[in-house]
């Protein structure tokens, strides 16, 4: 039993709290907008205790590849960083974007210009964050001698002149950042970014000390010589089997973190970390799929499933390479008509996923699906369209249209995969799987080597565009579908007011021309320790970080 | 026999070359790479990581660096996967943990395996026979990939004895479910071999020659048939070695150990090539090392046999 310590509950004052929300507005009447923006930890709520032992150990399900903001490249890597590191933004609960080190910013008329503010925020050796470091560790991002995979993020952004440094045709310093003085970022941009406020949480963005850098070189993220500015500091890490974090007295707001330690625990296989987070070992934990129907029956206060953004479809290869058939849009829309998602979804996958109709996941902000779709249709009515549709194109069981799908080994894929052929048969789409590792799969999508394959895409920040460029011409866009309307809608999101109806137009347009079929939309299921508080079930990333975490009495 | 040793071990640097130069090769012609991801990245990135990682040079080239740095610094080269850390590192850090959760189920093994064969050749058609050959054969049956989560689910979640998973080298706890794992189907082989190795052995001229003598049975069995029944399980036991302190990807997945068995597969699957060339070139070592061995101690178990 715990000593149970009642702590006084403070109360957030709300009357000054100006949500930031990253709102047109800002930008099309550009007013130079001065916002002050206090932003302090979650809090107890009224009437919880807080247990003495404030520990959280959550499941990671492979090492973590790096502690180098310039070099992470993964999700698990991350969430570890948002622990040890902050940058100018941080999201609260429902992924809205709130201070971190920035305290207050200005856009210019233009919105090409950013001016940043910084809070009094110190280093976990007690030096003070700096503009310069921000500048150090951006410059550092694209500088070629770094090979950071995610420099293309700095792109992503629009940072002025980050697309020639990283091609070796400009020096790194001229990168449009700048230190105005010690507590003044100033960012320059090469084109109005709507979602540029979104980006700056990411880890890609955070300050690295430059004097701990520049001594230790590529051992500068071991434990006793990593120096960082977030809420934690790194205690130790035995890679690939445990990382341990403990709570930094040089933070900021350090007296409003109310967690000590936090440990992110290996376990490479997830039914054993199901097991072993029933033995309390672990607070949180993935559940396997197929599991969770029964999970949230026996345990309703621990089965956790909320929807995150990412989306998951079979993609048409349209280039030279694809197959001719393809390139009938009649075979193409009788299979988006004939895959029973529905089924997919609640027979197989089980876990509160949804049924995707548009590639967009239904729950990004501001997001509005297009209406009268295929989705309002009854599955007979759609069977019955696609059976006229292959049969105006030519094809039906007589003379079936035989195709490969391809997908990357996973038992769900698998699932998923074996299901569509059972679906497209009866039509006479006959349907060889081909099952490749994740390399070689990827390998050939990016060559236009594949007639059908799986494919997901994670939103980078919760906004329509981060799933729509996938598409434009000279987006990812592995099977090379092209549109000049879904270009030029595209483009004129990225300044327009209101993106909503550009956005749904833009989803009418792929359900129209049908360059891949949308199969679901994610939802993240989990087992989440109910004494665990201040994790967030809103933000459709799943951005959480550790200082809002608290552990009640049980 | 000295000059034998050597010769062997000078046989074995152009082995190894050759391992290198052909892993190298297979490993550049399988598709995707180091950096192909579901997010392809920009020309001007994906020049500047090869760049970095030389990986732009004409494979003959890499070749001769990535040997030159061996000879001349030990230096095995920058993990691609792992972008703060260098192959030595890795394998630094996990090599030990295999080594010693491989050489305790190694020795568990032998111990076990070999006293449950020798028990049931003596005692042949008993009762203990046949209680040793059911177990060696539940053993074997059981293969370590359904044993592992069935021990995390009995000892951590049922009873609650040890940890699930994971590693430290000052609590025994964390080693006792790998062991187990890793150690039974082996145990269960070298029982098997042990068993009929011995039978044959215990039939033979010179064992009914030492009974005639009068010799008490226990001499027998240990002076004159133990020895020439462990040929065939020692022949077994060298590549054995090797492949158990080489590490298990099992018993890295389910437990979590960080060991360098889950390190070499996932090497291979995320194209880490510097990795895979690494734990290659350790298992290639160790297995020219351990067969070495196995022909030394043959010469030493057989009189006949001369190099």
């Amino acid at each position: 039993m715990h000593n149970v310590h009642p702590i006084p509950v403070q109360k957030t004052p709300t009357h000054n709290l100006e949500e930031l929300e990253m709102t047109r507005f800002i930008l099309t009447t550009a007013l130079a907008a001065t916002l002050a923006m206090p932003a302090f930890a979650v809090q107890p709520a009224e009437g919880e205790t807080l247990a003495e032992n404030q520990t959280y150990t959550y499941w990671l399900l492979d090492a973590i590849k790096s502690l180098d903001p310039a070099k992470n490249t993964d999700v698990e890597g991350s969430d570890a960083l948002r622990s040890l590191f902050e940058g100018l933004m941080n999201e609260d609960a429902q992924g809205n974007m709130v201070p971190g080190v920035a305290e207050e910013y200005e856009v210019s008329d233009d919105g090409l210009t950013y001016t940043f503010k910084l809070r009094e925020a110190k280093w976990s050796d007690g030096s003070p964050v700096t503009a310069d470091d921000f500048v150090f560790a951006w410059q550092r991002v694209v500088t070629p001698a770094t090979a950071s995979e995610y420099a293309w993020y700095m792109e992503l952004m629009n940072v002025a002149n980050a697309t020639q440094i990283i091609a070796g045709e400009m020096d790194p310093a001229e990168l449009g950042v700048r230190a105005l003085d010690d507590r003044t970022l100033e960012v320059t941009l090469t084109a109005p970014t709507p979602y540029f406020l979104n980006t700056l949480s990411h880890a890609t963005t955070f300050p690295v000390p430059r004097a701990v850098v520049e001594e230790h070189g590529d051992n500068w993220t071991r434990p006793g010589t990593l120096v960082g500015n977030g809420a934690f500091t790194l205690a130790s890490h035995n890679l690939g089997v445990e990382i341990v974090f403990q709570k930094n007295p040089e933070y900021w707001d350090a007296d409003n973190v109310v967690m000590e330690t936090v440990r992110g625990v290996t376990v490479n296989d997830n039914n054993v970390a199901l097991t072993r987070y029933q033995a309390g070992e672990l607070d949180r934990v993935q559940i396997p799929a197929g599991q969770f129907p029964r999970l949230s029956e026996q345990f309703p206060d621990q089965a956790v499933s909320v929807p995150y953004g990412c989306s998951y479809a079979y993609v048409f290869n349209l280039s030279d390479k694809g197959p001719e058939v393809l390139k009938d849009q009649r075979v193409r829309e009788a299979m988006a008509l004939s895959l029973n998602r529905e089924v997919m979804v609640d027979q197989i996958l089980q876990g509160g996923q949804r049924p995707a109709y548009t590639w967009t996941h239904w729950a990004i902000n501001g997001f509005a699906a297009p209406e009268g779709g295929m989705d309002d249709m009854p599955y007979e009515a759609r069977l019955e369209r696609a059976r006229e549709l292959l049969e105006e194109a030519g094809y039906g069981p007589q003379n079936p249209v035989r195709l490969t799908l391809q997908y990357n080994t996973d038992e769900n894929h698998r699932l998923l995969a074996i299901a569509a052929q059972q679906f497209w048969r009866p039509l006479g789409i006959e349907i060889t799987l081909n099952n490749v590792e994740w390399a070689v799969h990827t390998d050939r999508l990016q060559n236009q080597d594949f007639e059908i394959a799986r494919y997901a895409w994670c939103a980078d920040y919760n906004e329509a565009s981060t799933f729509l460029d996938w598409f434009r011409t000279d987006g990812y866009n592995s099977g090379k579908w092209s549109n000049a309307e879904f270009d030029e809608i595209l483009a004129e999101a990225r300044t327009a007011e209101d993106t909503t109806p550009l956005y749904r137009r833009a989803e009418e347009i792929l359900a129209e021309e049908v360059p891949a079929v949308w199969v679901y939309h994610y939802a993240k299921v989990d087992m989440i320790n109910p004494a665990i508080r201040g994790l967030p079930r809103e933000n459709l990333l799943n951005t959480w970080y550790a200082k809002d975490l608290y552990r009640v009495a049980e | 026999m000295f000059g034998y040793v050597l010769r062997r071990l000078a046989v074995a640097i152009p082995t190894l070359l050759l391992l290198i130069v052909f892993s190298f090769i297979l490993m550049s012609l399988a598709p995707g790479g180091p950096f192909t991801g579901e997010r392809a990245l920009p020309p001007a990135v994906l020049a500047n990581l090869e760049a970095q990682y030389g990986l732009n040079e004409p494979l003959w080239r890499q070749i001769w660096n990535y040997v030159w740095n061996i000879v001349v610094h030990f230096d095995f080269g920058p993990s691609f996967v792992y972008p703060d850390r260098s192959v030595n590192e890795l394998i630094a850090a996990g090599f030990p943990v295999t080594l010693t959760y491989g050489a305790l189920s190694f020795l568990v093994a032998v111990v076990l395996g070999v006293s449950l064969g020798i028990v049931a050749a003596i005692w042949h058609n008993s009762w203990l026979d046949y209680l040793a050959v059911g177990v060696s054969i539940g053993a074997q049956v059981l293969p370590n990939f359904v044993m592992a989560p069935l021990l995390v689910l009995v000892f951590t979640l049922w009873y609650r004895l040890l940890p699930g998973g994971g590693w430290s080298f000052n609590d025994p706890s964390f080693w006792i479910m790998p062991v187990i794992a890793l150690s039974t189907s082996y145990m269960a082989s070298i029982a098997r071999i042990t068993r009929s190795s011995m039978l044959e052995v215990l039939g033979s001229n010179h064992i009914r020659t030492a009974r005639a003598k009068g010799m008490p049975e226990h001499r027998v069995i240990l002076r004159h048939a133990l020895k020439p029944a462990m040929l065939p399980v020692i022949s077994y036991l060298g590549p054995v070695f090797v492949s158990m302190i080489t590490g298990s990807v099992v018993i890295d997945i389910y437990f979590s150990t960080g060991g360098i068995g889950k390190a070499f597969v996932d090497s291979a699957l995320n194209r880490d090539y510097a990795v895979m060339m690494g734990v290659t070139i350790l298992v290639g070592a160790l297995t020219i090392l351990f067969n070495l061995l196995v022909d030394v101690l043959y010469a030493w178990i057989d009189p006949k046999i001369r190099y």
